[in-house]
């Protein structure tokens, strides 16, 4: 770890003005101070300010503070009822310690698990643009299918913003010149394209405050996360999904996948190949062949297309109550 | 700065890099909190901040002014156990004991966790739990035990959790 | 009064005091007598001794995997602040840890990198955080060569190790291939099992402190202070007398501190250099780097047998890799010696040269990867021959050693099997594939547990005080096995004194040598020790008692003989009494074969959307002689089931075969179990004696646990879903194609 200058800061205003990397759980961030993976000039700490709350809105929507813990957002009472989905994603990542210290806005910045992002001795345009990427070539077990690039294969690790893209979340930021924005998810992550150290379409110095869930969706919630331990490993494979059926046909489907993308991942051809259908396996193989038209094993990682397809008619099955 | 340890208001000036685990067994001498993988990995740094179970590995010293942290050394002593710190030694809940702080830390926290009626991963409602074995290994897996004396943490913690 | 007992196992031991001890403790599940100390965090562990004037050392490895060092550039990191200075020392550092049990140097020199994170230098501050910015800023210019990094590639290049004292490298007798041509029912497969790290929960720390006199007290985390002690100062250029080891508390072992490791010597040179303490840990990725791994392994088994089963062709050949220049190789074969007779055998080892880090001892080194593939190939036999698995192995129990008809000193698999059998419910087991519950499908496996048994020269000194107390002092270690506790149980039952009365001291080479704590030797080794010390101590009660040993009883504190009760420690005098034991193997080792056995099953889930296992239940069943403590001996056992888990299903070190470096390097991506992947495990001890082993008739269990655990697994795996894969760990990839259809 590089040694920085540490402030902190007692408002969102404040904290945007005193110019420096905000930390607020640290639990990704300080991982990667120590490898010098990040090297931040100044911290600004805004583990204290007023950004933990949960809030029901009048449109019977949720505004989470950014700095809520990831296990207090789990155990939301609003959360837990509305939108178990969330809570289920959050309960499915990382430990119970982590989950007390991560924040919510932080969990959405979380960056790749990459074995080679996390090496310094090898190359990694994500970290050292333009250096290579060892993992095109070398072992990418955990790494992308879906949205890769030449340059890039890192998969985003969170479940939680897995089950935030389901739910169409709003990212609302405070940036330094006072300006509010409000990003939806759905635009929130960037692909790697030729640029894979660019991850989000947050601006130099621009604080997330709060994550808005419009109101509770209709129709049935389901995490399912695939992992090589039983618990605290990250997704090879997850499903977020919320479907509804009227009168015997899917009425309204969100899903949204973890580990097979730069970010979590959701496609319009999925739903599309859904919504209006009588729920079936021919139905549900359809979807699957939508979302999976792209995808691109690396080697290691080939396994992933198979494994989605499944995961993701059984998925369906569950939340349509449909049977094999 | 400062901050409250196991009661105790500790002054400290750690270098602004410090781990709170650093600052625990390098500055303040409090050994019993110990560094396994320093990367949130393996549990074996877990204390309480403010009643919380934390990676004491992941979070700057610096950022804890005031806070009040609860090492193993203030759950009880060797001559004064904890009912956790018995029921760890009845059932044997450890073999080289390196990791053993940081599990008897997070059961603590973790128990307190389920008084307040949190959900974890296996629980089958969200809004009710019932602490039976695999509720107590989930919870408990943000710490490895190499030696593998996990049957035996789910025991001890049982006993004193009733369950 | 003093006096010294030494024993070489020359002879059985018929009888054992253990037998007759009025203490009644021998055996008995009591808790750990160093327990209250571990709950409270107050037992301290290699670097946490508290050490004036520490310096903060921290380690610099490779970054290349091979080549040469043209400079390291201490002038680029030494303005920083609280730095103090880098150290390397191209010849003396440590390139590769040393095996467990040599009393030579590791392989030393640095200059030349022969794997990736090779330590090259260590960096000094005057804080921990300042010492690790340095350290990953310091300048380090390499010419980097070309190496031998992919397994695969090279396996063509194998060649025959040298000869080892553990397993003979090749061994064959009769005529495999026409044995198998001519078999009734035969198998000819190959498994894989991949490199794999100990991941002892507390990373390998030195803290280094050199006396006026250049005497050295090393605080390390070793599990065999007296042979590490040697090999540091054979290392270092100093007489043995001037290093003493202290490794009290051990945060576990499993091999990977056998022998001393690069920071030992790092940590020693840079005190030396410095004039001032040093401490040195290793941070979780060096442990991975540049410790020791278990090594991959390719495992050719070829079975056959006549129409009834009988074994006729045994074949087991392995590939196994390391380093050039290394002597050590995996030695897959040891159990397949003795497990299973038939007349014609081959069992061979070969090794592949790779420029990899060090290969080594990992729990049961040999049995743990070697019975994954043997106990699969039997499972895969039985299937082939529709004969019951447990059935096949009692077709194939042999009556004496395969290698030399010596007679087993005890044996007790098939009792092992029988009595698994019917407390797990193996009648219940279905055809493969067809039992379901929901989106799991069951399946259920056995799998035979051998690990041979060793004894090790080791020696202890009990004092018996005035006051009625014992001290027992011995350089073994209690690396989580529960040796403070059984210790205290031997002396406590032959001094006839409560545990509270008896204290242990280890960890520390100012005392008796001892074994240390490996091969599954140190309870009945250090054990012995002890024994034999009390022994005399027992003897030298009676003189004063004027009666004879065997008319004494000892009880409480109190010895009763002769109609007369008199107080132990009054007995022992106002100098106390001073007793030395001293056990050493003999004739016994070879006359007879000593092992310990046990039968494995176990239950799983496979979940048949996605591949993933989950273990539902498991069961151990074992005979390993006297049971010392059934407390600890059991925890013991379970944490090699739980290794048998990690080997079966998610442990897995990927070397990337572009330049041999590990992949996944961390806690986070190498998979030890976790709590939620551990069952509730029973463990079954079968009474036992061994007359043959030691005079405490125990014999080694730490290792016998994980010996044919895995493969157990796997093949409950096989049963569950009808898939055999025999590329470990089994991991949901390698299962998902063989799944039904959705």
């Amino acid at each position: 770890m590089k040694t920085f200058d540490y402030a902190r800061a007692d408002s969102p205003e404040a904290a945007v003005a005193a110019g420096g990397r905000f930390i607020a759980g640290g639990t990704n961030l300080l991982d990667l101070m120590k490898l010098q993976i990040e090297t931040p000039e100044k911290l600004v700490d805004i583990s204290r300010l007023d950004l933990a709350q949960v809030e029901r809105r009048e449109d019977g929507g949720l505004t989470i503070g950014a700095l809520v813990p990831n296990s207090d957002l789990a155990a939301n009472a609003h959360v837990v009822d509305g939108y178990p989905v969330l809570a289920r994603a959050l309960l499915a990542g990382a430990s119970g310690q982590l989950r007390n210290k991560a924040s919510t806005g932080g969990n959405l910045l979380q960056r790749t698990r990459c074995y080679y992002f996390y090496d310094t001795a090898m190359a990694c345009n994500k970290r050292a643009p333009g250096s290579g990427c060892s993992a095109i070539g070398g072992y990418n077990r955990i790494l992308a299918i879906l949205g890769t690039s030449a340059q890039c294969i890192a998969t985003h690790p969170s479940d939680m913003a897995v089950a935030m893209r389901a739910l169409d979340a709003v990212i609302v930021t405070l940036k330094p010149d006072g300006d509010r924005r409000r990003i939806s998810i759905h635009d929130f992550y960037r692909l790697p394209g030729d640029t894979p150290q660019i991850e989000t379409d947050l601006e130099a110095g621009e604080l997330i405050t709060h994550i808005d869930l419009p109101p509770p969706p209709a129709g049935q919630q389901l995490y399912r996360k695939v992992r090589d331990r039983a618990s605290y490993a990250f997704a090879l494979v997850s499903v977020a999904g919320i479907v509804s059926v009227e009168d015997g046909k899917i009425a309204s489907a969100a899903l949204a996948f973890g580990g097979l993308g730069p970010m979590p991942w959701r496609d319009p051809a999925v739903e599309a190949a859904l919504i209006g259908q009588a729920p079936s396996d021919a139905v549900f193989a359809a979807a699957a062949d939508a979302l999976l038209a792209e995808a691109k094993g690396f080697g290691s990682n080939d396994f992933k297309i198979p494994l989605t397809r499944r995961v993701l008619i059984a998925s369906l099955r569950e939340l349509t109550g449909a049977s094999a | 700065m400062h901050f409250t340890i196991n009661g105790t208001v500790h002054e400290a000036e750690p270098d602004i890099r410090a781990s709170l685990l650093d600052v625990l067994r390098e500055h303040v001498g409090l050994t019993g909190t110990k560094k396994g993988c320093d990367r949130g990995q393996c549990g074996a740094c877990t204390i309480l901040v403010n009643g919380r179970r934390i990676n004491s590995c992941l979070t700057l010293a610096v950022m804890h002014q005031d806070d009040d942290i609860l090492t193993i050394e203030g759950i009880g002593s060797a001559d004064n156990l904890h009912p956790l710190q018995a029921a760890f030694v009845k059932h044997d809940g450890y073999q080289c004991g390196y990791c053993t702080p940081g599990q008897i830390c997070s059961a603590v926290g973790m128990l307190d966790e389920v008084k307040k009626g949190w959900a974890s991963h296996v629980s089958a409602d969200l809004d009710s739990v019932t602490l039976d074995g695999p509720e107590i290994s989930e919870r408990m897996s943000g710490n490895l035990c190499r030696c593998s004396a996990y049957p035996n943490i789910v025991d001890a913690i049982s006993e004193v959790a009733g369950a | 009064m003093s006096g010294t007992n030494a024993l070489t196992m020359d002879k059985p031991t018929p009888t054992s005091l253990l037998d007759t001890g009025a203490q009644g403790i021998i055996g008995k599940g009591l808790d750990r007598v160093d327990g209250p100390l571990k709950v409270s965090g107050s037992a301290t562990y290699a670097a946490e001794h508290a050490i004036d004037n520490v310096a903060y050392g921290v380690l610099v490895g490779s970054k290349v995997a091979r080549g040469k060092i043209v400079s390291v550039d201490a002038d680029s990191v030494r303005g920083l602040p609280g730095v103090i200075d880098v150290v390397t020392d191209f010849e003396t550092f440590a390139r590769n840890p040393q095996q467990g049990g040599e009393t030579t140097a590791p392989t030393q020199g640095v200059k030349d990198v022969q794997y990736f994170g090779e330590i090259v230098a260590i960096v000094l501050a005057e804080s921990f955080e300042a010492a690790r910015d340095a350290a990953q800023q310091l300048t380090v210019a390499y010419e980097e060569a070309e190496g031998r990094f992919d397994f695969d590639a090279l396996k063509g290049e194998a060649e025959k190790p040298a000869a080892s004292d553990q397993v003979p490298p090749h061994f064959s007798e009769g005529d495999i291939d026409s044995a198998m041509a001519n078999a009734a029912v035969s198998i000819d497969v190959t498994y894989t099992t991949p490199s794999q790290n100990s991941a002892a929960m507390e990373p390998h720390a030195s803290i280094a402190v050199w006396d006026e006199h250049g005497a050295l007290t090393l605080y390390g985390s070793y599990q065999m202070p007296t042979s590490d002690a040697q090999q540091l100062a054979k290392a270092l250029g100093v007489s043995a007398k001037k290093v003493r080891i202290v490794a009290p508390y051990i945060g576990g072992g499993f091999g990977s501190k056998l022998g001393i490791a690069p920071e030992s010597v790092a940590a020693a040179i840079a005190a030396r250099t410095l004039g001032r303490p040093v401490k040195a840990v290793m941070a979780r990725s060096q442990v991975f780097d540049a410790t020791v791994r278990r090594s991959n392994t390719e495992q050719r088994m070829r079975l056959g047998a006549d129409a009834s089963g009988k074994l006729t062709a045994l074949g087991h050949e392995t590939l196994t890799s390391n380093l050039p220049d290394e002597g050590f190789f995996e030695p897959c074969g040891i159990g397949t010696h003795f497990a299973y007779a038939a007349p014609n055998r081959q069992i061979d080892h070969d090794i592949v040269r790779l420029d990899w880090l060090l290969s080594g001892s990992m729990r049961a080194p040999g049995e743990a990867s070697g019975m994954l593939a043997l106990e699969c190939a039997m499972d895969e036999l039985a299937e082939a021959a529709g004969i019951d698995p447990i059935e096949l192995r009692r077709i194939n129990e042999p009556e004496s050693d395969p290698d030399t008809q010596a007679p087993f000193s005890t044996r007790q698999l098939l009792r092992c099997l029988d009595e698994g059998a019917a407390k797990f419910g193996w009648d219940k087991r279905g055809k493969a594939g067809t039992t379901r519950d929901g989106e799991w499908l069951i399946g259920m496996g056995v799998a035979a547990a051998v690990r041979g048994n060793m004894l090790m020269e080791s020696s202890a000194r009990v004092t018996l005080t005035r006051g009625g107390q014992a001290i027992v002092e011995t350089a073994m270690t209690d690396i989580g096995t529960g040796s403070y506790t059984i210790l205290a149980q031997i002396a406590g039952e032959l001094l006839g004194l409560p545990i509270e009365r008896v204290s242990v001291k280890l960890g520390d080479t100012d005392f008796p040598p001892a074994a240390g704590s490996g091969g599954s030797w140190g309870a009945g080794s250090s054990g012995s020790s002890v024994y034999l010390a009390c022994e005399t101590t027992r003897e030298q009660l009676a003189k004063a008692m004027k009666v004879d040993p065997e008319a004494l009883t000892l009880k409480d504190g109190e010895a009763i003989a002769d109609n007369r009760k008199v107080s132990i420690g009054e007995l022992a005098g106002i100098d106390g009494i001073v007793a030395t034991g001293t056990i050493s193997p003999g004739k016994q080792e070879k006359v007879t074969k000593q092992a310990s056995y046990g039968a494995h099953f176990a239950e799983v889930g496979v979940n048949v959307v996605t591949g993933e296992v989950r273990v539902r239940r498991m069961l151990g069943v074992f005979a390993a002689g006297r049971i010392l403590n059934a407390k600890t001996a059991r925890s013991q056992c379970i944490g090699g089931m739980t290794f048998g888990i990690g080997a079966a299903l998610t442990e897995d070190l990927i070397h990337d075969p572009r330049n041999g470096k590990l992949v996944n390097r961390d806690l986070a991506e190498y998979h030890v179990p976790v709590n939620a992947d551990v069952p509730q495990q029973d463990v079954v001890f079968l009474e036992e004696r061994d007359v043959h082993a030691n005079p405490i008739h125990a014999k080694g269990i730490g290792e016998l646990g994980i010996s044919g655990a895995g493969a157990a697994i796997a093949n409950a795996v096989y049963n569950a879903t009808g898939v055999r894969v025999r590329d470990y760990p089994l991991t949901l990839d390698k299962i998902l194609d063989g799944l039904p259809a959705l």
